[in-house]
């Protein structure tokens, strides 16, 4: 019988299996910031061990960099404790790190990326649970604690136990307008936010052949906010594309192996799923969320929900307190909910594309007088891109502003947070109380909703703009 | 990680049940980045009425808690393990643990012995007479041991095997991971060309 993608990628890194134990998994690279590695390293330092691999490591700087004055001494005690021991960690143990005020700082899974680090085929795991990001490319990459770091750090595996595989079919386009986020945000309503629970999920199907890496990424991001362990899509021309040229992609001869060995992880033909879901993408809207967890949604064209509509008893307790949390009435548009602060940025919508696609529609508009835009790039990169293209100058003139990388408003972490009772329309991932800053409440949006929310001062969409 | 196959300390009876890890490490401590000097916030919330049990003389330099049923539920932080270690505790006697607390204790090293909820009355009682008195844990032989004598408490716990061979041996997963190191630099001769790495 035949493999699924991710059973060949699987297969291709088990250094060890033993009946009745988790397979111990060969790691191709791990990824760290400041927030989920310093007890690893103190971990490593107690022992009197040394990191296995640092050719195989890379640390960014990102959770809990400022977004303004970057070149100045960070304020927050805790946040500059943690950014100043990554420092000696990396130092010490020998990783090369991308600091603050470093070309290629950034958000750890917009860095991997860029840099050409990611792969089809490899392993990549980050003490962060939106490392699925990088199943975009075919491979298999997830989260982990902090003590699988510091395992990771020493040997360079993981003991994992291999999780079911489903596929998740999106066929048919996507309409013009609609985008991956609107598309994994359906998805996640759709199956609840424990759907995937223990699986690893291929995304394939029509739509997502047509999505753009970026787009890709968009989707695999937000495999974690259904529930599953990873989330992946078979390496095709489009991901050979965005990789070749790259600074670390395969070069010469390497180029043509490697790209030799990727063509052959696609799911076989005869291969089984655990699970299956199939939806069609030519019949979805820009969606977004209402409520406080990402399965919380809603077309942008629908009303807040009754919590009585729910069936089950526990989805309507559920709607009820996000309904009180949120502060809002049920049957109320979308459309007239109105928006304090717009987020564009994270490590789902901060690439070069979601900038470009933001500035497309808020050229020649102006920023709602009572709504703030905050624009931030993924990555140093990403900003220094935007820059060359003038982007930045389209945000600025149109009253947004204009930040540094980092992860910024996504997490109530750093300096950018919403206070209490604000409510904003953010292009990130989770919507969770307080997730971005006590209090706040979060709609989940796609960049083209975000951009057009913000010119308008309530939730939008660019075909608002021209009624 | 050190072997532990017996310990004899000064006991403590935590007369509460369902303690959870916010209670023995509450979220501000989680800001830090060691993984020592968790001591300090150790059950903070109750440390600062002077009648709890920490603060009485005689439980100065304890290390056996002897707590209620379900010990360890809520968050999964590892602190919590952390936190009874860096006060000094090897092993915490309770008649129900809850499963992420006794999975990180085991990776860990802190001993988790469950017993009959029975024992842990007669241990309170008879600490509750002799206050300041040890118990012994003694892993090889999975017993629990208070007091000398016709009248002294000696009583089985339950460990899985596992976790048992891997306290014993002094075993962390790092550890164990690296027994196999050879397989892991055989895998590591396959490895093609074309992978990339972040240091060249
Ligand atoms: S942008 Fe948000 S989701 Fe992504 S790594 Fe940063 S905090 Fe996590």
């Amino acid at each position: 019988m035949g493999k699924t993608l991710a059973e060949k990628v699987w297969d291709e890194h088990v250094v060890r299996s033993a009946e009745g134990e988790p397979d111990l998994l060969y790691i191709d690279l791990h990824l760290i910031h400041e927030v989920t590695s310093p007890q690893a390293f103190d971990g490593l330092r107690l022992a009197g061990r040394r990191v296995r691999r640092p050719d195989l490591t890379l640390a960014t700087e990102d959770h809990n960099v400022p977004t303004l004055d970057w070149d100045k001494p960070i304020a927050d005690p805790v946040s500059k404790t943690q950014v100043d021991t990554l420092r000696k960690n990396a130092a010490e143990f020998g990783v090369r790190l991308h600091p603050l005020g470093d070309v290629e700082q950034g958000i750890v899974h917009v860095v991997g990326p860029q840099l050409g680090l990611t792969q089809p085929g490899m392993t990549i795991v980050c003490g962060d649970s939106h490392t699925s990001t990088h199943g975009a490319f075919g491979a298999i990459a997830f989260g982990i604690g902090t003590s699988e770091v510091e395992h990771v750090l020493a040997t360079q595996t993981l003991m994992q136990a291999k999780p079911k595989t489903m596929a998740v079919t999106i066929n048919g386009s996507l309409p013009a307008g609609v985008t991956a986020k609107d598309m994994v945000l359906t998805l996640i309503t759709h199956t609840g936010t424990g759907g995937g629970q223990g699986y690893i999920v291929e995304y394939r199907g029509q739509a997502i052949e047509e999505l753009s890496m970026e787009g890709r990424m968009t989707v695999c991001n937000m495999s974690i906010e259904w529930g599953a362990k990873a989330g992946l899509i078979a390496p095709d021309q489009t991901t050979f594309d965005y990789i070749e040229g790259k600074p670390e992609a395969p070069k010469g001869a390497d180029w043509d192996a490697a790209v030799a060995h990727w063509k052959t992880l696609v799911t076989d033909p005869d291969a089984t799923f655990d699970e299956e879901i199939v939806l069609d993408a030519s019949v979805m809207t820009p969606f977004v969320t209402w409520g406080t967890n990402p399965g919380q949604g809603v077309a942008l064209g629908g009303v807040v929900p009754t919590p009585a509509e729910f069936a089950e008893e526990q989805d309507r307790i559920a709607a009820e307190k996000a309904l009180e949390y949120m502060g809002l009435e049920a049957g109320t548009p979308m459309r007239a909910v109105k928006v304090d602060t717009v987020f564009v940025g994270s490590c789902t919508n901060g690439r070069i594309e979601d900038l470009r696609l933001a500035a497309s529609i808020i050229e020649g508009h102006h920023v709602d007088p009572d709504t703030r835009l905050l624009v931030v790039p993924g990555s140093v990169r990403v900003r220094m891109q935007a820059e060359a293209e003038g982007l930045h100058e389209i945000f600025i003139a149109a009253g947004a502003e204009w930040r540094g990388a980092g992860c910024s408003m996504c997490l109530g972490m750093n300096p950018d947070q919403l206070t209490p009772g604000e409510r904003s329309a953010s292009t990130s991932n989770r919507n969770f109380e307080g997730r971005q800053g006590k209090g706040g409440r979060t709609h989940l949006v796609s960049v083209p909703v975000a951009a057009a929310t913000a010119i308008r001062g309530t939730l939008s969409s660019p075909a608002d703009l021209e009624a | 990680m050190e072997k532990f196959t017996s310990h004899t300390g000064v006991a403590v009876p935590l007369k509460r049940s369902n303690v959870d890890t916010d209670q023995i490490i509450p979220a501000v401590y989680l800001k830090r980045v060691t993984r020592s000097g968790f001591e300090d916030g150790l059950f903070s919330a109750w440390r600062s009425d002077p009648d709890f049990v920490l603060n009485k003389p005689e439980y100065v330099g304890a290390s056996v808690l002897v707590a209620g049923p379900d010990f360890g539920t809520g968050s999964s932080r590892e602190h919590a393990v952390w936190a009874l270690q860096n006060y000094g505790f090897k092993a915490v006697i309770s008649s129900r643990f809850a499963d992420i607390f006794r999975g990180n204790s085991g990776k860990a090293g802190l001993l988790a012995a469950q017993v009959d909820e029975k024992v842990v009355q007669r241990i309170w009682d008879y600490l509750d007479e002799h206050p300041g008195a040890t118990v012994t844990v003694d892993l090889e032989s999975r017993t629990v041991k208070a007091g000398e004598g016709p009248e002294a408490i000696v009583d089985s716990f339950d460990i899985d095997d596992y976790t048992r061979w891997r306290l014993l041996e002094g075993l962390d997963d790092v550890g164990i991971t690296l027994s196999h190191s050879e397989v892991i630099s055989e895998f590591e001769t396959t490895r093609p060309s074309w992978k990339p790495v972040t240091q060249h």
